[in-house]
């Protein structure tokens, strides 16, 4: 479980987090969701690590993040798988050596373990096929597929998404949303995902948090979204006729 | 402007404090090296070998030029002067200039693309020191094949030099030869100028570095990155080549 305690983050007179409170479910997708500017990208970096917070602490289990040795937070790192929103693939290394190369960094495993674990991982993520072509070759479903293969070849506790749909068909995109929410339950990591993506937050929406100008403002489950009468909620998830439709559908 | 470039200045020393760490996994640092000294040395022996032979060609030229006026000045003097010109100027700092240019702007695109495409935040994210998984093996590789690649050059400018005097009937080839072996100080005529070609190196390595990993932006960034790289590098190897003759030939 990852745990933020009473977070706050400025940056100069900008106050982006004004004191968040999130315990994220281990074994759960947590959705991070709100407007640009809201501070959801801000909150995902200190979460990571790559923004100290001004006050308050980010909890690895026990461990408190801001506490941790140098040496601690390498190996934390080595914990955490991240999908980047363009997915941020070594363009110069083929799919399998992308996949491979957190293996070839950090894992006491001897080449065959590691063959074997690139194939376990490219079949996981449905990339059979696509080892020797290079990220320019494919498609960007592909591309999202092999970031989050390479995100989940070491095995990791926990995994960060930052708009993992971006970009994407529908279709494509329900494709990522399924096979982030099969590998949390799977592998029982505690994942958190940046989003806009209103299909995202009803298809795999396990825990939502709702967030505006720098506080958490709502939480709840997918299906909770839909009856919720949060007036911030309400006016950020039904803006479109679709969701008005979905909403009255659903109260019916 | 000066507090830009103080700021500057200790951003890259940071930067370097990180780059020359010892590697994380040194089979993946030797297969770096071995691309980096393809992709950065061996594909500019082409440009460096057209470069050096006409560059010897002008410089004999040149100075036949000035010369031959003179019927007391022995023809293998020409040859002379054509080697000190080469040895201890042309083919040290004018080839990595050249080399600043095509080497540098290949490493501070690289980097810049890197970075504004977010690999170097996925690398750091993973745990991996990003500046030196990145840079230590293009400044290693450029540290190691400079000097060939300088070496290289001296030999063909004074190929160039003794080919162009004897097919425009200034200098015939054995007196050329002759002219270069006269007063052939090791020192001064090899070893300066590969202790120059090593500095030189290291400029058009972390310099170039520097520019393309600070890249913030986007593909706009990248070429001013691109372009700050190539003229820093020429305005650092220029600062430092006055700098080590005055260090190395005056005292």
């Amino acid at each position: 479980m990852i745990q933020a305690k009473g977070i706050v983050k400025s940056f100069g007179e900008n106050h982006v987090l004004k004191g968040i409170d999130v315990d994220f479910v281990q074994g759960q997708t947590n959705l991070i969701i709100g407007r640009s500017g809201s501070g959801k990208t801000v909150f995902l970096k200190t979460i990571l690590g790559l923004f100290d917070p001004d006050q308050g602490a980010i909890h690895y289990g026990d461990e408190v993040l801001g506490e941790m040795t140098k040496a601690r937070r390498k190996t934390l790192r080595q914990e955490i798988g991240m999908v980047f929103q363009g997915g941020a693939l070594f363009d110069s290394m083929t799919v399998a050596e992308n996949i491979r190369f957190p293996l070839e960094m950090f894992a006491a495993m001897t080449e065959q373990e590691k063959d074997e674990r690139v194939k376990f991982v490219m079949d996981r993520v449905r990339l059979e096929g696509a080892g020797d072509k290079f990220p320019s070759e494919i498609s960007g479903g592909m591309q999202k597929r092999v970031a989050i293969g390479r995100a989940i070849s070491m095995n990791p506790k926990y995994l960060f998404c930052d708009e993992p749909n971006s970009g994407l068909d529908p279709e494509t995109a329900i494709v990522i949303d399924q096979l982030i929410q099969e590998l949390t339950h799977e592998f029982n990591m505690t994942t958190i995902v940046n989003t806009h993506d209103m299909n995202s937050v009803l298809e795999i929406g396990d825990h939502v948090i709702f967030m505006k100008e720098g506080h958490k403002v709502w939480e709840g489950t997918n299906s909770e979204v839909l009856g919720s009468t949060n007036a911030d909620v309400e006016d950020y998830v039904f803006k479109s006729k679709l969701f008005k439709q979905v909403r009255q559908a659903f109260r019916k | 402007m000066i507090t830009n470039f103080f700021e500057g200045m200790g951003a890259y020393v940071l930067l370097m404090t990180k780059v020359f760490r010892r590697p994380d996994r040194w089979k993946l640092f030797v297969r770096s090296l071995v691309h980096e000294i393809r992709i950065l040395g061996l594909d500019s022996i082409s440009i460096v070998v057209i470069l050096s032979v006409f560059m010897g060609a002008v410089v004999t030229i040149q100075t036949a030029f000035q010369l031959s006026d003179d019927p007391l000045i022995p023809t293998y003097y020409i040859a002379m002067a054509t080697r000190e010109s080469i040895t201890l100027e042309f083919s040290p700092t004018v080839v990595s200039l050249i080399l600043a240019g095509k080497v540098g702007s290949n490493i501070a695109s690289s980097l810049g693309t890197m970075r504004v495409s977010e690999q170097i935040d996925a690398l750091e994210i993973m745990g991996v020191n990003s500046a030196s998984f990145l840079i230590l093996p293009k400044v290693a590789a450029l540290l190691l094949f400079n000097p060939v690649l300088i070496i290289l050059s001296l030999f063909l400018g004074l190929w160039g030099g003794a080919m162009a005097g004897d097919l425009l009937g200034l200098v015939p080839f054995e007196e050329s030869i002759m002219g270069y072996r006269l007063e052939y100080i090791v020192f001064e005529n090899a070893i300066y100028g590969l202790i120059k070609a090593t500095a030189f190196a290291f400029i058009i390595g972390s310099v170039s570095a520097y520019s393309g990993y600070s890249v913030k932006g986007g593909a706009v960034e990248v070429g001013i990155a691109s372009t700050n790289a190539v003229v820093r590098s020429c305005l650092a190897i220029i600062l430092a080549n006055y700098l080590l003759t005055d260090l190395i030939l005056t005292r």
